[in-house]
């Protein structure tokens, strides 16, 4: 398992693989990948990420080993930045290696369920003056239910 | 004990942390007497269903008790992913 909180960029392509590469008789791997999109429509300037150091890390631990206690996964990889975005930049991507898609897939859907309302982070947009904290969808915290 | 605010509660508050010799017993008692403090802690708490509380980074709800607890955090929903 590998899990990184950090505020640089990272490269997308050579971490999955990077991740591919660690592997052994997996024969499926499933990566998904989160961008900044801008909802104000060609306005926004930065997307600020705020996290709670210490405890992002170890939420994430526990998500990822309850992802690995429900499907038969060899591996995990989340990797979530923090500080200040822009339009279209890569925000956080999670690996899974498996030996079949199904648990690669599922494994997958449930750690970006479980991050985006288990995990302390805090979206922030600034467009010119304008700030706007990110509100949490009702349907964010529905998802958590199906698993 | 350290009590840590993020977002928006964080700039409701002013402040990213507090340091408090409290008495409080739950997490409840400790909402109520940081909204006495001064009004911008009141505002901060006016709506405790806006708001989450993790005790020593493990996320509970505002009836978790406080013994031995070093540190309180109040933040709003997460919005990770």
């Amino acid at each position: 398992m590998d899990i990184r909180v950090q505020e640089q960029p990272f490269d997308l392509g050579a971490e999955a693989n990077a991740f591919a590469a660690k592997q052994t008789g997996m024969g499926a791997l499933v990566t998904f990948t989160g961008i900044v999109r801008d909802l104000a429509e060609g306005d926004l300037d930065t997307m600020e990420i705020e996290h709670y150091p210490g405890m992002t890390e170890k939420a994430i631990e526990t998500i990822a080993n309850e992802a690995l206690s429900r499907w038969t996964l060899g591996d995990i990889l989340v990797i979530h930045r923090y500080g200040k975005l822009h339009a279209d930049e890569v925000i956080m991507m999670v690996a899974t290696a498996a030996r079949h898609r199904a648990d690669a897939f599922q494994g997958a859907e449930f750690l970006m369920d479980f991050l985006k309302s288990r995990a302390p982070f805090w979206k922030k947009e600034v467009s010119g003056t304008a700030t706007d904290w990110v509100a949490a969808k009702d349907e964010d915290e529905d998802a958590l239910s199906r698993w | 004990m350290d009590v840590l605010y993020f977002a928006w509660v964080r700039e409701r508050v002013g402040r990213p942390k507090d340091k408090l010799e409290t008495d409080a017993e739950t997490v409840r008692d400790l909402v109520n007497e940081l909204r006495e403090k001064e009004e911008r802690y009141a505002a901060a708490f006016a709506d405790l269903d806006a708001l989450r509380v993790a005790v020593d980074q493990e996320l509970t709800d505002f009836d978790a008790p406080l013994k031995n607890a070093r540190e309180v955090a109040f933040f709003p929903p997460m919005t990770g992913g």
